[in-house]
């Protein structure tokens, strides 16, 4: 006898402004404590500690904001979805705002195993626009790029080029210059400041870095873990796998 | 009202938990700041994550902020890391509401629950660009007041602050924000007209409107300099705790804090007379909540926060009256959707998930664990008790009368229910404490581990132990703290004798530390320029062992032509004149030294909710009696008797019941401090 499948919802939200300044950790409890707020029928760990069976995707770091945060909660029973953006958004704080809810079909693929890249918006500062420009030219050249991390107490040094998938100037901001990148999660992996980084202009800045798009790949396309709203659709989310 | 905002946002990217910063809690008021009304800041002069769960502080914001005259925001001590940023790009203090300039607040009010926040209140008033001395500030500047336990003895920061509030805050903050509201029309005032205002209100202490004069080591006397100051300022108590259901939205933080969890405090006081416990004797008489509103709080603040926790907070939650049956209460509230989800019984079941409920601190008997039992029958792990000294001889003294009996009683109770850790904590370096006694500790924790074994391999103990602070308004303020060194040799000795022991682990307060709060605690106006220096010398977040440095204190007292052995070690007499001679916590200061005269002789003193009074003071004084449901102890007895005493089983006293309510009895008010420092210490320690 197989286990009756697991019922899950995914939630897509943005984080803006203020609340950008909390932990990846501490998004996680406000989202236990509005979804116990809402008395959703979420699953619960078994043991002694029974935690709430909550799964983010990927971690966003302090300060950085983003159009495209996910997370997938398991049920215990089905629950009406139409609601819930709306209700979830008003029980969390200020610039935390849920767009859409989508309930997964029995078996699709965790965040952590389907994200494979993500699409930024990366403000550079300290550097004029031409020397910019030419940098990201060059890196985009390149069939390269190294880059020295310590992990776990040890250096050593990847080849991050791979994980560029693409790279463009957008324009000035107030005080920098935005680039737009789509990073790769995996197999190799580039973070927002670690792009700034292998730029390898002295002085060269982060500004604000937001998260424009989670990217997955189902049967070879890319979509996104939440279909956005089709404007024919009205209020209708659908699933994305 | 300006905003930091701009100047801040772009420095919070490099700093430690920036979320400390950002306000945004659920609770939060952030009021318009409509510069007609008057305006608050509340400040907690430690970080975030000790200052925000303080119930004092929240009571006294939402209060202010449901008037149609005033509103409060609230203000944190910024980490050194943002400190020195806002330093250097000239970003003063701000509140975390609106980032508005401390110093654009009528009032800076602090919560002062801790001696070694001392110097960090100084960084606060300097951070907020206003001259950090009371004297150089004028009618255009923010007035900088305090409240909380450590006021008591507001001397050490008389030169800083312009008043003081003695005890419970909920009436008084209104009584000063009318002051205030009237002083706003008559610009013509001085600042010295609008403190000696304020010293008309009962329970503000104005330290400017007070001489004090010296005679070597002593204060010589305290003298009013003028006919508006009292020459003895009253504390003030709120009678009916049930008038006062706040916070009503208690602050939910967006980022982690100490104390996280909904805490809805069931009564006021506590009468067991610990001779130590500065807390029971200032918080006089007992005022209970009622049972009903307790859990109505309770329901309801679950609901709206979403957290899965709650404890009942007091000085002792297991004398409430009828604790059984309100916990129970609790839980059936609680149990509104599905059943046995999971999670199992002892944790309630709110169709949402698990929640649990909890206490502060456990009595040291059977009946103790009992309720934590009925309260945890999941994770059960570890129990805390305080015995709080190690022999029976000590604990008359300290009249803390728990009989090795109960002790034992609840440590077997504990192992046998499936808990495996005990945590147990002592004081040492009290009066006329011996190495015996003192040893005494480690037999006790050894005695707890054989027991344990008989349950289970995995008992252990650990044993915690802190350096004895004498504190004013108890009947140990006249005693000499001991030394560093003494309070070391005694650790010491504990180390070496538990050092063999399987299962017993020892852990302690910093005797240095102990040493400082020892000079601040019962020190008089002299104290402000060593607690200025030390701050001038960087010495701010004492209460943080890595920035902790007694070298700065000593230099300081040096400087200061003073005697740490006179601050700290000296015994004081019976005819002396104590710095807060003029303050009154409501006892007598005789029942006082009775009590000191009889613990030197090793007598021991009952509670007085179940025995005759003692006339302390605290009731009679206020025209108020405690606030007690139950004319009985708790079942169980109650520690305060003790095992194989007379009164173990007491008779039945006539207490005063609230008229209106006389089967579940509504209490009285409100001390505004709320969490009480050592159960700080003690989160941070788990913290860390």
């Amino acid at each position: 006898m197989s286990p009756p499948p697991k019922i899950r919802l995914r939630i897509w939200f943005t984080e803006n402004g203020k609340v950008r300044f909390v932990s990846h950790r501490d998004v996680a409890r406000l989202f236990e404590r509005a979804l116990r707020k809402l008395r959703l029928p979420v699953a619960y760990s078994e043991g002694f500690s029974p935690r709430p069976k909550l799964s983010f995707g990927l971690a966003l770091s302090v300060a950085h904001e983003s159009d495209a945060e996910y997370l997938d909660v398991e049920l215990t029973e089905h629950v009406g979805i139409e609601d819930l953006p709306g209700a979830l958004s008003a029980a969390l704080p200020d610039g935390i705002d849920v767009v859409g809810v989508a309930e997964l079909e029995p078996g699709a693929a965790s965040l952590q195993q389907a994200i494979t890249s993500c699409t930024w918006s990366i403000e550079v500062l300290g550097a004029p626009p031409a020397e910019v420009t030419a940098a990201v030219a060059e890196a985009l050249a390149a069939t390269e790029r190294p880059l020295e991390r310590v992990r776990k107490g040890k250096t050593a040094v990847t080849d991050v080029r791979p994980a560029i998938l693409a790279l463009e100037v957008v324009g000035p901001t107030g005080g920098g210059i935005e680039l737009r990148a789509d990073l790769a999660t995996s197999p190799v992996s580039l973070r927002p400041a670690e792009l700034v980084e292998v730029l390898g202009i002295d002085g060269l800045s982060e500004g604000r870095i937001r998260r424009l798009h989670q990217w997955m790949i189902i049967d070879g396309v890319r979509c996104e873990p939440v279909r956005r709203p089709d404007p024919s659709m009205g209020q209708r989310w659908q699933r994305a796998s | 009202m300006t905003s930091v905002w701009p100047q801040l946002e772009p420095l919070l990217p490099k700093v430690q938990k920036p979320a400390r910063y950002i306000g945004g809690e659920d609770g939060a008021k952030a009021k318009f700041p409509d510069p007609s009304l008057v305006s608050w800041c509340f400040i907690y002069p430690d970080t975030y994550e000790i200052g925000l769960p303080n119930q004092g502080l929240q009571i006294l914001y939402e209060i202010v902020n449901e008037r149609p005259d005033a509103r409060a925001d609230r203000s944190y001590a910024p980490w050194g890391d943002l400190e020195e940023l806002m330093r250097a790009e000239g970003v003063p203090l701000f509140s975390v509401e609106h980032h508005t300039p401390a110093a654009e607040f009528d009032v800076l009010a602090f919560n002062l629950s801790a001696e070694l926040n001392y110097t960090n209140l100084v960084n606060c008033i300097d951070l907020a660009d206003l001259p950090i001395h009371a004297a150089d500030r004028d009618r255009s500047h923010t007035l900088v007041i305090a409240g909380g336990h450590c006021t008591y003895n507001p001397e050490p920061l008389a030169d800083f602050l312009d008043a003081v509030v003695l005890g419970d805050g909920e009436e008084v903050v209104g009584e000063i924000t009318d002051v205030l509201v009237a002083a706003r029309n008559r610009p013509e005032l001085s600042r010295r007209q609008v403190l000696e205002r304020l010293a008309a209100v009962e329970g503000v202490y104005v330290p400017s409107l007070y001489e004090m004069t010296y005679d070597g080591p002593r204060v010589a006397a305290i003298t009013p300099l003028s006919p508006a100051a009292p020459v003895e300022v009253p504390k003030r108590t709120v009678a009916d705790l049930a008038e006062w259901p706040y916070p009503r939205e208690q602050l939910v933080p967006l980022t982690e804090v100490v104390h996280d969890r909904l805490n809805v405090e069931v009564f006021r006081g506590c009468t067991r007379g610990c001779r130590f416990c500065q807390a029971g004797m200032i918080t006089r008489p007992v005022r209970e909540r009622p049972a009903d509103q307790v859990r109505t709080m309770v329901a309801e603040g679950l609901r709206r926060t979403g957290y899965d926790e709650v404890t009942l907070t007091s000085l002792s939650t297991a004398d409430f009256s009828d604790v059984e049956a309100v916990v129970a209460g609790i839980m059936d509230d609680a149990d509104g959707g599905a059943d046995g989800n999971g999670a199992g019984a002892g944790t309630a079941d709110t169709g949402c998930g698990p929640v649990s409920v909890s206490l502060p601190s456990l009595r040291v008997d059977a009946f103790g664990v009992g309720i934590a039992a009925q309260l945890q029958r999941a994770r059960r792990s570890g129990l805390t008790f305080a015995p709080e000294a190690g022999s029976w001889r000590m604990r008359r003294i300290i009249n803390k009368l728990i009989a090795e009996a109960d002790l034992y009683e609840a440590v077997e109770a504990a192992y046998s229910q499936g808990w495996t850790r005990v945590k147990l904590y002592f004081l040492t370096g009290l009066p006329s404490e011996t190495d015996e006694d003192t040893l005494a500790i480690a037999e006790l924790a050894r005695q707890c581990v054989a027991i344990g074994k008989r349950h289970t391999n995995r008992a252990s103990v650990t044993v915690s132990v802190g350096g004895f602070v004498p504190k004013p308004f108890t009947p140990f303020q006249w005693f000499g703290q001991n030394t560093s060194v003494e309070l070391q040799r005694k650790i010491n000795l504990l180390r070496d004798a538990t050092r063999k022991m399987k299962g017993v682990q020892l852990k302690w307060h910093d005797p240095k530390a102990t040493l400082v709060e020892g000079m601040a605690s019962r020190g008089d106006r002299r104290m402000g320029a060593v607690i200025e220096q030390v701050w001038r010398n960087g010495g701010t977040f004492q209460e943080w062992s890595e920035h902790f440095d007694l070298d700065l204190w000593l230099q300081a007292v040096d400087d200061a032509g003073l005697s740490v052995d006179d601050l700290c070690h000296r015994h004081r007499v019976e005819d002396e004149q104590l710095p807060w001679d003029h303050l009154s916590a409501g006892l007598h200061k005789d029942f006082l030294w009775q009590d000191w005269q009889d613990a030197l002789a090793e007598v021991g003193l009952e509670d007085c909710r179940w025995t005759p009074c003692y006339d302390c003071g605290a009731c009679t004084g206020y025209g108020i009696e405690h606030v007690v449901a139950s004319a009985t102890p708790p079942a169980g007895g109650s520690q305060g008797t003790g095992s194989g005493q007379d009164w173990r089983n007491p008779q039945p006293v006539a207490v005063t019941l609230a008229p209106s309510r006389p089967a579940t009895t509504p209490a009285a008010a409100g001390q505004p401090v709320a969490a009480d420092r050592p159960a700080e210490h003690r989160a941070l320690e788990e913290a860390r």
